[in-house]
C-alpha cells in the first residue's frame, strides 16, 4: 500500500510541475492542486499506514495498534486551507481574464514593458 | 494576546464596512493597542524570560503552544511600529475605492498572520499562520484589478503556494519521523539522537520553502516581478514584514532544532547570503524605477541576515536582529518616501523626474535619513548593522563574505545616490511638477521611521544588548526547551 501510494505521490509532484510550467494560467492553478493533493498525501503515508479500527477518544483499549489520527487532522486543515486558496485563485483567474482578455501567460510580456 | 486584537480589529471592521469614513480609525486604533501591547509583552520578557501559553489547556508536547522569548517581542514591537505608520500612512495614500473593498481589515488580516507566525511555538501552526498572512497579502497584492497589478499577483501567487507545499511537505515527513510539531520536543529529540540522515529531507525541503518566501539568492524571481505593482502603502507594508517573516522561521529552525549537520548548513548559508547580496545590489544598480531599485535592495539585505545566520556566534546572530530590525523600519520607509516622490512627481521612474531638491527640500531630509541609513553611513542605524555583522564575520574567521558585505554595502550607497542625484539634484527637465500639497497624513509616518532610523544610531548601545540577550537566548535551546515543556523533561 506504502509503495503503491508513494508511486501515485510522484506521479502527482510530476503532473504538477507540468502544469505549473505550462503557458495557460488554468493549466497553472490545476497544477497547484495537483502539488497539494501529492502533499496531503505525502503527509498520510509519512504519518504512517496502520490497519486497524479507528481511534477514539476515551476508549484506552484502542489506543494500540491504530492509526495515529493527528495526520488526517493536520490533512484535514490543509484540505480547508487549499479550499480557500483554490477558490481565491479562480476568483483571480477571472479577473485576470477579464481584465487581459487572454489566458495566455506569455502574452502579457509585451503588456509589461508598454 | 497579540493575534487576537488584530481578529478584533478585522471583526470591528467588518461591521463597520458601510460607514467607509470610520474604517481608517478603527484600523489605527487597533494598531495603536497592538503597539501598546507588544511593548509591555516585550518589557516583561526582558525581565521575566521567555513566556509561555498552552493554548486549549493541553500540555506542552500535545497542544498548541504558543510562546515569546526576546527573538519573538522584538520582531512583534517592529511589527507594530510598521502597523502603525501604514495605517497613518494609508489613510490619504490608498484610494476610496480600495478603502471600501476590505483594505483595512485584510492590513489587519496580514498583521495577525505575521504577529502568529513570530509567536507560535508549533510548525503545523507556523504554517497555519503563513496562510493566514497569505491570504491576506493575495488579496492586497490584487485589490484594485489593474492589468498591471494582476499579472504581478499571478506570479506572486504561485510562488507562494509552492512555497507552502513545500513546508508542508516537511512538516508531514518531519511528523512521520518523529512523531510530534511542538518546536521544543523536535529540539530535544534531535539532541537525544545522532541520526541526522532522518532529519535532512526535512531541513532541506523547509529550507527551500523559507528562502523562496524570504528571497533568498536562487529563489528571489517572483519579489521584484511583483513588489512594484500594488499601491505603494501595500509595497512598503510587504517590503517590511513578509520576507522578514521568512527569515524568522530560518533563525528560529535552524538555531533551535536543525543544528546537526553544522558543517554543511553555516558555509551553505554564508555563500547563499554573500550570493543573495551581490545578486541583488547589482541588478538594483541597473534600475530606474525606484520602486524596482528598492525591491532588488530588499533581496541584498535579506543577503546580510541570512549570512549572521551562518556566522551562528552570538555577535553574528545579534547582528542579524539588530539589522533586520533596522531593515525593516528604514526599508518600510524609504518605500514610503517613493511614494511621498510619487505624490508630487506622478511617477516613479527616475529618468522623467528631477530637481526635487529645489522644489521641496523638506522630502530630501525625509528620503536622506533611510537611504543612507540602509546605505551604512555612520550616525544612522545601518551603519552600526553592518558594523556588527562584518565584525562578527572577522572574528568568526570568515573573511572573504565579510568582504564581499563591505562591497555590497558600497554598491547599496552608489544606489541610493543614485536616486539622491537623479531626482533631487538633477536640473528640472522641461515640464514643470505636478505640486499639489502632501496631506499630512503621509507625512507623519514617514518623520516618525526616520526618528527611529537615527534613534536606533544613536542609542546603539541599548539596542544592541536587547539584540545580544535574545541572540543569547537562541543559541542556547535548552532554556527554551525548559520554559515550553517543563523542567521534568530535560533528561529523557
Amino acid at each position: 500500500m506504502e509503495t503503491l501510494l508513494a508511486i501515485v505521490i510522484g506521479i502527482l509532484y510530476a503532473a504538477g510541475v507540468y502544469l505549473l510550467l505550462r503557458r495557460s494560467i488554468v493549466k497553472l492553478i490545476l497544477g497547484i492542486l495537483f502539488f497539494s493533493h501529492a502533499t496531503n498525501l505525502l503527509i498520510l503515508v509519512a504519518g504512517g499506514l496502520v490497519k486497524a479500527q479507528p481511534q477514539f477518544a476515551g476508549d484506552a483499549s484502542l489506543t494500540i495498534n491504530s492509526t495515529d489520527p493527528l495526520p488526517q487532522a493536520l490533512i484535514l486543515t490543509a484540505i480547508v486551507i487549499g479550499f480557500g486558496i483554490t477558490a481565491f485563485a479562480l476568483a483571480l483567474m477571472y479577473r485576470f481574464y477579464k481584465s487581459t482578455g487572454t489566458e495566455d501567460l506569455d502574452e502579457l510580456k509585451e503588456g509589461e514593458h508598454k | 494576546m497579540p493575534v487576537l486584537l488584530p481578529l478584533m480589529t478585522i471583526i470591528f471592521l467588518l461591521l463597520n464596512f458601510r460607514q467607509r469614513a470610520w474604517q481608517p480609525w478603527i484600523g489605527l486604533t487597533g494598531a495603536l493597542l497592538q503597539l501598546a501591547l507588544s511593548v509591555i509583552l516585550a518589557i516583561q520578557v526582558n525581565r521575566n524570560g521567555i513566556m509561555v501559553l498552552h493554548t486549549g489547556g493541553w500540555e506542552a508536547p500535545v497542544g498548541i503552544t504558543l510562546v515569546v522569548d526576546g527573538f519573538s517581542s522584538i520582531m512583534l514591537v517592529l511589527t507594530s511600529i510598521i502597523a502603525v505608520s501604514i495605517s497613518i500612512y494609508s489613510i490619504d495614500a490608498v484610494d476610496r475605492q480600495r478603502q471600501s473593498f476590505f483594505y483595512f481589515p485584510m492590513v489587519h488580516g496580514l498583521l495577525m498572520g505575521v504577529n502568529g507566525a513570530f509567536i507560535t511555538g508549533d510548525i503545523f501552526n507556523l504554517y497555519v499562520w503563513f496562510e493566514v498572512m497569505l491570504m491576506s497579502s493575495f488579496v492586497l497584492i490584487t485589490l484594485g484589478s489593474e492589468k498591471k497589478q494582476l499579472t504581478g499577483a499571478v506570479k506572486y501567487v504561485t510562488l507562494n503556494l509552492v512555497s507552502s507545499m513545500f513546508f508542508l511537505a516537511g512538516i508531514g515527513l518531519l511528523y512521520g519521523k518523529t512523531g510530534t510539531l511542538n518546536m521544543a520536543d523536535l529540539a530535544l529529540r534531535f539532541s537525544g539522537s545522532e541520526s541526522n540522515i532522518l532529519i535532512n529531507t526535512s531541513a532541506v525541503l523547509f529550507f527551500v520553502a523559507f528562502s523562496i518566501k524570504a528571497a533568498v539568492f536562487p529563489f528571489f524571481f517572483w519579489l521584484p516581478a511583483s513588489y512594484h505593482t500594488p499601491p505603494i502603502a501595500v509595497t512598503a507594508l510587504f517590503a517590511g514584514l513578509l520576507t522578514k517573516v521568512g527569515v524568522y522561521s530560518m533563525i528560529r529552525f535552524y538555531t533551535l532544532f536543525f543544528v546537526q549537520n553544522q558543517l554543511f548548513w553555516h558555509p551553505l548559508f554564508l555563500w547563499i547570503g554573500g550570493f543573495t547580496m551581490v545578486v541583488g545590489v547589482l541588478t538594483a544598480a541597473s534600475q530606474y524605477d525606484i520602486r524596482k531599485i528598492l525591491s532588488f535592495h530588499i533581496i541584498s539585505q535579506i543577503g546580510y541576515m541570512v549570512m549572521g545566520l551562518g556566522i551562528y556566534t552570538v555577535a553574528g546572530i545579534a547582528g542579524a536582529i539588530f539589522y533586520m530590525a533596522h531593515n525593516i523600519v528604514a526599508k518600510t520607509n524609504t518605500f514610503l518616501v517613493a511614494g511621498l516622490i510619487n505624490r508630487v512627481t506622478g511617477c516613479y521612474d527616475l529618468k522623467s523626474i528631477g530637481g526635487l531638491y529645489k522644489v521641496r527640500p523638506l522630502l530630501a531630509v525625509l528620503f536622506i535619513i533611510p537611504a543612507f541609513g540602509l546605505a551604512g553611513i555612520p550616525p544612522l542605524s545601518g551603519f552600526f548593522g553592518k558594523l556588527i555583522l562584518i565584525s562578527a564575520g572577522f572574528s568568526a574567521g570568515e573573511y572573504v563574505i565579510s568582504f564581499i558585505a563591505l562591497a555590497v554595502g558600497l554598491f547599496t550607497l552608489f544606489s541610493m545616490v543614485k536616486i539622491w542625484n537623479e531626482a533631487f539634484w538633477k536640473p528640472v527637465s522641461g515640464e514643470g511638477n505636478k505640486t499639489d500639497r502632501l496631506p499630512a497624513s503621509m507625512i507623519i509616518p514617514v518623520v516618525m521611521l526616520g526618528m527611529l532610523t537615527l534613534l536606533m544610531g544613536l542609542a546603539v548601545k541599548p539596542m544592541l544588548e536587547i539584540a545580544e540577550n535574545a541572540a543569547a537566548s537562541l543559541l542556547d535551546p535548552a532554556s527554551y526547551i525548559r520554559a515550553v515543556l517543563g523542567s521534568t523533561h530535560i533528561n529523557p
